[in-house]
């Protein structure tokens, strides 16, 4: 039997299997957005669409499938992001009130003992 | 000529060893892309660090409605987009074919429904400039990198629907075997423009909806 011939179900199952649990995820960010979890909210939601990436990249872009090499390139764009925003933030995190983009002189007054922008 | 002769292509020694240089390929590409979108993403998190009542209240203005539309569709054209890969590796050509048209309707859907959305953002007058209706002025920097973002994602969707429309067209008349590695290419670009998508929407979407 050739291999046009053949009719497997599975290539249907795996990726309707992930979109339901993408979906899934998906109500619940929503979902949760409209509870009153005041400063937790963002990171609920991010952490959940962090969940959907590695879903995505794993069983949908096949990265689970993957040699290591391609793996390796994958999380190497992550890395060097993850640099650029410990730098960025290394920065802002560090410097002076009255050197924060934004902050007016009155805003500074109180903030002798924290330096720090945030 | 087998199709899997057609599709294999000078210097690779089989289809395996070619195929792998094909994602190897998308996939710097793809980092390279994270870099670009991440440039975006550290400036919304910087400002929203410094000015995050102002961000509170743009971000409510946003239409969550289109969003979690959008949302809905790029996931749903991900899986049609996956099964085509798979079918093409079965010799399904029908089926990649059908899923492919798909992945694009999906797509031009979600283009629709952001021109929709667009036109309800320009109609409150969320433009930054002059007469930008909210205040703080640091809204404007939320609404500003709404702009850019959606437009930046809605022109990579626009690319990705061409190329896979390109592809579909391809496949249909033969020009380019099932077993081609391109459709594994494309794939992995069409994911991506979806993943971009999934962290974009709680950054704009889901801001002080409580």
């Amino acid at each position: 039997m050739s291999s046009s011939q053949l009719r497997p179900m599975h290539i249907w199952l795996r990726p309707i299997a992930v979109w339901v649990a993408l979906v899934l995820l998906g109500v619940a960010s929503l979902g949760s957005a409209y509870l009153p979890l005041n400063a937790f909210n963002t990171p609920l939601n991010l952490a959940i669409a962090g969940i959907m990436v590695i879903l995505l990249w794993l069983f949908l872009m096949d990265l689970i499938g993957s040699d290591a090499l391609i793996r390796l390139i994958a999380v190497a764009g992550l890395v060097w992001l993850s640099f650029m925003f410990a730098l960025t933030f290394s920065d802002y995190f560090s410097r002076a009130c009255e050197d924060q983009p934004g902050r007016p002189a009155a805003f500074c007054v109180d903030q002798t003992i924290n330096r720090g922008a945030f | 000529m087998s199709d899997a002769a057609t599709a294999l292509r000078e210097p690779w020694p089989d289809l395996d060893r070619q195929r792998e240089g094909v994602a190897v390929g998308i996939w710097l590409f793809i980092a390279s892309e994270v870099l670009f979108f991440g440039a975006l993403l550290l400036g919304y998190a910087v400002y929203r660090a410094l000015s995050p009542e102002a961000f509170r209240i743009a971000g409510a203005e946003t239409e969550v409605f289109y969003g979690s539309v959008n949302l809905l569709l790029l996931l749903t054209s991900s899986v049609t987009m996956t099964i085509a890969v798979d079918a093409s590796r079965h010799g399904m050509r029908r089926t990649v074919i059908a899923c492919l048209a798909l992945t694009m309707l999906l797509g031009a859907a979600f283009l629709m429904f952001k021109g929709f959305e667009y036109s309800a953002d320009i109609a409150k007058g969320l433009l930054p400039g002059a007469h930008f209706p909210l205040q703080p002025p640091q809204t404007q920097l939320f609404w500003g990198l709404y702009w850019v973002m959606t437009g930046v994602h809605a022109i990579h969707l626009a690319i990705g629907i061409a190329i896979v429309g390109a592809l579909a067209v391809i496949l249909w008349r033969r020009l380019l075997p099932l077993e081609s590695p391109a459709i594994l290419g494309v794939a992995t670009y069409w994911h991506f423009v979806d993943t971009v998508w999934i962290i974009l929407f709680p950054l704009l979407y889901l801001v002080d909806r409580s």
